[in-house]
């Protein structure tokens, strides 16, 4: 008893005595809580690989895999790949939008268009971007180009496809106001369309980007000699499964700081009025 | 400016439902028209108040609608000024039943809408303050439809009709939604501003008390398919008072009685 109490002051004694910064603030708390899972993660394979038996040649451990992202990042081989798929997701991407939203807001607002395209997008939609690696090879040849084709396929139908029904959900009264001004056609684009759609693009946009990422590794398994995708290739055909993993968690990093990039985007006050409206 | 003839308009939906609902839509089917406005005529003098009234469903916001234009009647024509409306028009504003302020725009851009076309930017400022000034909504300029109260939304997008300063003004039940006080302000508020700018406003309303408070002229209207069940011109003094004008309160216990309750509270 006497020790438990003389614990607690002890403890007490201590809270009061620490400097601001050291105690646990709500922030700090918050990352701490996030953190969790990773740390639970690491310890999970730390464990398996203990436990598992097989050889770290099979399935390195966190020690071996942080090891050689050292190595990478020190020759720069890892920030030149990272660079490789990034820039081929950028330019595929801005492709994907610069054709999909204006075509989605075409087939949202004009009845003819959608009867006449939706068929034909439904119908090419569920095809798999990677089911086109063949014929992007063949038309493409080798390098970027095959492979920003597979990511602007893969983006470029969610984001029609969202452009438009978003599109064709806006509500009329506010075209019966357009009308009611006088508004141009580009007025009622540049004022009520676009604006209306704003808040869902963002949703499409985090979404297809996403799937962008998910598909450039793909892509850079086959065609290319450069990006994450062909580092992972390559490390297996060199039986480097350390640098694997290493792929693997560049690839997740980098897709977890293009989510929280469009999160943010989508906290503009004037963007996020659909989310924070009703 | 602003007189408004209505001649033998009538205006039918198609029916798309299947199965039957409502009792005054039986042995109408899928495909059928139903009759909403059944050859209205009525005849508005420029700057006047003219308050519509009826049950609920008739089809007032309907016939507001089409004078305004943003609907075609079956037959008839409505005439403004000597113009045949053929479609929405800057000189006609319209404020609909349901909120219609862009949610995406602050206050001051959606009252600004209306004066975008003025070169001076100075004078379009100095205009969109003043009338958000007129609707008490100073102070929130910069804040987004949904940061507002309901009652501040329907000031907001009176405001933003009144700045164009239009020949004739359409209000579709202006009033709902607001609380007593604001709403026994805002009728003030409207009748003021009537006499100053002398425009002819063309109000819906389901409140008797305002058509009479307010109108020059009130039209009553029957249930589905409607038709014009009286029309009167309202000569009362302001300000008005049912107590005091034992005349205005037997016109209120008719109109009452016409759209089926017994005893006027
Ligand atoms: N676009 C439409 N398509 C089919 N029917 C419609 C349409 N618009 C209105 N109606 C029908 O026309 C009738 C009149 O509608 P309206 O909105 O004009 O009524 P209202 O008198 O304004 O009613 P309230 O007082 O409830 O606003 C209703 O029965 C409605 O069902
Ligand atoms: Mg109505």
């Amino acid at each position: 008893m006497d020790g438990i109490k003389y614990f607690g002051k002890n403890i007490a004694f201590l809270g009061r005595a620490l400097p601001e910064a050291v105690r646990i603030s709500p922030a700090f708390r918050r990352r701490l809580f996030k953190a969790l899972p990773f740390i639970a993660m690491l310890a999970a394979w730390q464990m398996a690989v203990r436990f598992s038996g097989w050889s770290p040649q099979v399935f390195p451990g966190p020690v071996a895999v942080a090891a050689g992202m050292w190595e990478l990042m020190e020759n720069g081989t890892l920030l030149g790949h990272a660079v490789a798929s990034l820039f081929r997701v950028t330019v595929g991407f801005y492709l994907a939008m610069l054709a999909g939203i204006p075509l989605g807001i075409l087939l949202g607002r004009w009845q003819p268009a959608a009867q006449m395209l939706n068929p034909a997008i439904q119908f090419l939609r569920p095809i798999s971007p990677l089911a086109w690696i063949p014929l992007a090879m063949l038309w493409f040849g080798i390098g970027d180009p095959p492979a920003i084709f597979l990511i602007f396929l893969s983006s470029f139908f969610p984001l029609t496809v969202s452009t438009a029904s978003a599109a064709a959900a806006i509500k009329p009264v506010y075209f019966h106001v357009g009308a009611n001004f006088r508004f141009s056609r580009i007025e009622v684009l540049t004022k009520i369309v676009m604006p209306a759609i704003l808040p869902d693009i963002l949703t499409a946009l985090r979404i297809s980007v996403t799937i962008a990422w998910l598909v450039v590794v793909a892509a850079e398994m086959i065609a290319v000699t450069s990006g994450l995708g062909f580092l992972i290739l390559d490390a297996r055909n060199g039986l480097r499964m350390d640098y694997v993993m290493d792929g693997m968690i560049v690839i997740g990093v980098i897709g977890m700081c293009l989510d929280s990039l469009m999160m943010r985007l989508a906290r503009f006050e004037s963007v996020c009025w659909g989310t924070l409206a009703s | 400016m602003g007189h408004i003839r209505i001649a033998g308009v009538s205006k039918g939906y198609i029916n798309r439902r299947t199965v039957q609902r409502s009792p005054d839509t039986a042995g109408c089917f899928a495909g059928d028209r139903i009759a909403v406005l059944d050859d209205i005529h009525l005849e508005f003098h420029d700057g006047e108040m003219v308050c519509i009234l009826g049950p609920s469903g008739c089809g007032k916001s309907t016939l507001l609608r089409i004078i305004a234009g943003f609907e075609a009647c079956d037959r008839g024509s409505v005439v403004i000024d000597g113009r045949t409306v053929d479609g929405p028009d800057r000189e006609h504003i319209f404020v609909f039943q349901h909120t219609a302020l862009f949610p995406w725009m602050t206050v001051r851009e959606n009252v600004g809408l209306g004066v975008r076309h003025l070169a001076d930017r100075k004078e379009q400022g100095i205009r969109i303050q003043e009338y958000i000034e007129m609707v008490e909504l100073d102070g929130f300029e910069d804040r987004y439809p949904h940061q507002l109260s309901g009652g501040m939304q329907r000031r907001a997008e009176l405001a933003r009709a009144l700045v164009v300063n239009p020949e004739t003004l359409f209000l579709d039940e202006p009033f709902t939604g607001l609380d007593f006080l604001t709403h026994m302000k805002m009728r003030e508020e409207v009748t003021a501003m009537h006499e100053f700018i002398g425009k002819t406003i063309v109000m819906v309303t389901h409140d008797i008390d305002d058509a009479l408070i307010m109108g020059d002229r009130i039209v009553v209207m029957s249930g589905r398919p409607s038709h014009v069940k009286l029309v009167r011109k309202l000569d009362f003094p302001r300000p008005r008072d049912f107590r005091k004008s034992p005349s205005l309160n037997d016109l209120r216990n008719e109109i009452f009685l016409m759209l089926g309750v017994n005893y006027a509270v």
